[in-house]
């Protein structure tokens, strides 16, 4: 499940925020943090969690503090379903 | 005349229960600021740089983000006699070392005498700093004098005439960074009494509503300077904030009945594209009488998408509103007229490319629609000309000159800068020219009769009405953020395997996003396909970091692709061209 969420998640990152869909993104690899994801960018990323796994995010969530790389945001996802 | 101070001792005497500024921040409860909180805090910070031995006329640099401290500051800054300029905050998208980068550049040609940060920033404001350079005080909010009944006698403010500068406004990157516009209270005062007038402002029915950041001058004029002076109630959020959750502009208009908003293009596609309707419950946008968009070029179909989405919720057609503004004229030089919807001329798209003029539609030949960025503020003249400077005809596009009795003093410290941008013109003979402002033939304001700003925007003059057309300078508009194609190019050459000097970058306008997209051509020693993917990787880490800046495309090629001219101007076109052919053929 985690997996397939982390592939979910790691695949709209690359095509549709960072616009590199051969791009392969690691599960620990900062993506707030580090600048990966546009502060312009995050709520898409917000949207398509709500959207694809029914779980809501907040707006004064969409920092580094609440998840920064892919394995953080999927056990975000799970702890919320 | 009068001054800055003057107009917020005024109000402290006549309004001291009046809401100025409304901050708001997520999660918060607001917090309302009237006139006598706002004086008495800015008090604190003017006996600070007193205790400092900060003299008027130093420039104060402010590090701060959205919040109280930043409006005492600055402020202090203009009551104490001191010149405030307001610096971005460090975010998480730039690295440190070139933030640092960037504030030793600006603090070589700017010579300020004080930064003031929070006491978690000073270390990272003590890394730029280097003997001998003009920064002689770091200060911290945690230092900040008591708070007292204010004694106006005694603040330094007080002493400024009208002709000396108020404050000073930077763009961003290193290129923008090293040019101050520096403005007289003159000026400034100037642009509010005619802007006013032009939007009718008026203190007792608007509320401005805004999450644009102060170190730009829509945020910093329009949200920020006019209503506290003009004592039109703020309603202000964190940039951070807004784009998180764009509803809450929409929500707080609602809450305030907010009555004007400036937004950049990309704004209404962003609020179009990215706000459900969950948010919207109960929102009412009646209130609005203008969203004005200013800044980047406007879009028409930004305006409409943005007008579907919301009218819904009150929304009036009437609202979506144009300017053309720039910090060198402290804001506005044109507005459209607020009580119909701005011009539409669509134009022949081949004769406006080829022959530089705008003429009307030929049947089944493809068009172009301009909007108006409607008419010249009462005290502004504007005329259009060609490169040896000649007036050019009625729908000609060339380059748009402009005159005031608010334009900028100077270039701060660069004389250099200011001779480039300021020419005197001949006085025009039967050609079309925008407003009838006389310009000051005694030397009071700071522009002789024959002194013209050149904006380095292309645009044409048509039925008394300004439209805007492109950039004649090397720019690039990203979110409402200028950004210099050189800057970019110059961190995509420090990447390893890139040929320094063989970079080219520029915008390309995304309909979507309503806003310019970054793209970065880089030429490479390696034509191995994973190792050109691996630099293109590279560029865009090494680019972001360095300039907060996010790259739509990169492309790293051989060294045959890049089209090589002696203009850096000519080989951006030149290879957007390419590029774009190349995009529209796979």
């Amino acid at each position: 499940m985690s997996t397939e969420t982390i592939n979910a998640l790691a695949k709209f990152i690359a095509e549709k925020i960072l616009k590199q869909p051969n791009k392969v993104i690691a599960a620990d690899e900062a993506l707030i943090s580090s600048g990966l994801i546009d502060s312009f960018s995050l709520m898409d990323l917000a949207l398509f969690v709500e959207d694809t796994f029914g779980v809501r995010i907040e707006d004064t969530e969409l920092n580094a503090d609440t998840f920064d790389n892919l394995d953080q945001l999927a056990a975000l996802i799970s702890s919320r379903k | 005349m009068t001054t800055l101070p003057n107009l917020l001792q005024q109000s402290y005497r006549e309004v001291p229960d009046k809401t100025s500024v409304i901050l708001q921040h997520a999660g918060q409860p607001d917090k309302p600021l009237t006139y006598r909180d706002l004086i008495r805090g800015a008090n604190r910070y003017a006996l600070t740089y007193a205790r400092e031995g900060i003299q008027p006329g130093e420039v104060v640099i402010l590090i701060l983000q959205h919040g109280e401290d930043l409006v005492y500051s600055f402020w202090g800054a203009i009551l104490h006699g001191a010149i405030p300029s307001i610096m971005p905050f460090l975010t998480e998208k730039l690295a440190p070392e070139k933030y640092r980068a960037d504030l030793a550049s600006l603090i070589s040609i700017t010579k300020p005498t004080t930064i003031v940060t929070y006491p978690e920033f000073e270390a990272e404001v003590r890394g730029a700093l280097v003997a001998g350079d003009s920064v002689r005080h770091v200060i911290l909010t945690d230092q900040i004098e008591a708070e007292t009944e204010p004694n106006f006698e005694s603040l330094q403010g007080f002493k400024s005439t009208p002709e000396d500068i108020v404050v000073l406004q930077h763009s961003s990157g290193t290129t923008g960074l090293q040019k101050g516009v520096a403005l007289s209270h003159r000026a400034v005062l100037n642009q509010m009494d005619a802007y006013g007038k032009a939007i009718r402002l008026g203190p007792a029915s608007d509320v401005i509503v805004s999450w644009l950041p102060l170190y730009h001058d829509m945020g910093f004029i329009a949200c920020f300077i006019m209503p506290i002076l003009l004592r039109i109630p703020l309603v202000k959020m964190s940039p951070f904030d807004w784009v998180r959750a764009p509803y809450r502009l929409l929500q707080s208009v609602s809450q305030y009945k907010g009555t004007l908003t400036w937004l950049p293009n990309f704004a209404y596609n962003f609020c179009a594209h990215k706000i459900r309707g969950r948010n919207l419950e109960g929102v009412d946008l009646s209130s609005w009488r203008a969203v004005i968009n200013c800044s980047e070029p406007v879009h028409v179909e930004s305006h409409d998408l943005f007008y579907e989405k919301f009218s819904a919720y009150g929304l009036r057609k009437s609202a979506l509103q144009t300017c053309y503004a720039m910090a060198e004229n402290v804001f506005a030089v044109t507005q459209s007229p607020l009580d119909g919807i701005p011009v539409l001329d669509e134009i022949d798209r081949e004769t406006f490319m080829t022959k530089r003029l705008a003429t009307p539609p030929k049947p089944g030949q493809p068009t172009i629609k301009m909007t108006s960025s409607g008419r010249p503020l009462p005290n502004v003249k504007i005329r259009v000309v060609d490169e040896s400077l000649n007036d050019l005809p009625e729908r000609a596009v060339g380059e748009i000159a402009v005159q005031s009795d608010c334009m900028l003093t100077e270039y701060f410290n660069r004389p250099d800068a200011t001779e480039a941008a300021i020419k005197n013109l001949p006085a025009q003979g039967g050609v079309p020219m925008l407003g009838t402002f006389p310009a000051a033939e005694d030397g009071s304001g700071s522009v002789s009769a024959n002194s013209w700003y050149l904006t380095g925007d292309y645009g044409y003059i048509s039925n008394g009405e300004l439209y805007v057309s492109g950039r004649k300078k090397d720019l690039i508009i990203v979110g409402g953020k200028n950004v210099y194609p050189q800057d970019l190019e110059a961190l995509a050459s420090e990447v390893p395997g890139v040929h320094k000097g063989r970079t080219v970058a520029f915008g390309m306008y995304d309909e979507e996003e309503g806003t310019e997209e970054v793209v970065i051509i880089a030429e490479a020693d390696s034509t191995d396909p994973s190792k050109m993917e691996a630099i293109a990787d590279a560029i865009r880490k090494h680019v972001t970091k360095s300039s907060a800046i996010a790259l739509r495309h990169v492309k790293v090629v051989d060294d045959k692709w890049i089209i090589k001219t002696s203009s850096g101007k000519t080989a951006r076109s030149a290879n957007k061209e390419k590029f774009l052919k190349e995009l529209g053929a796979s």
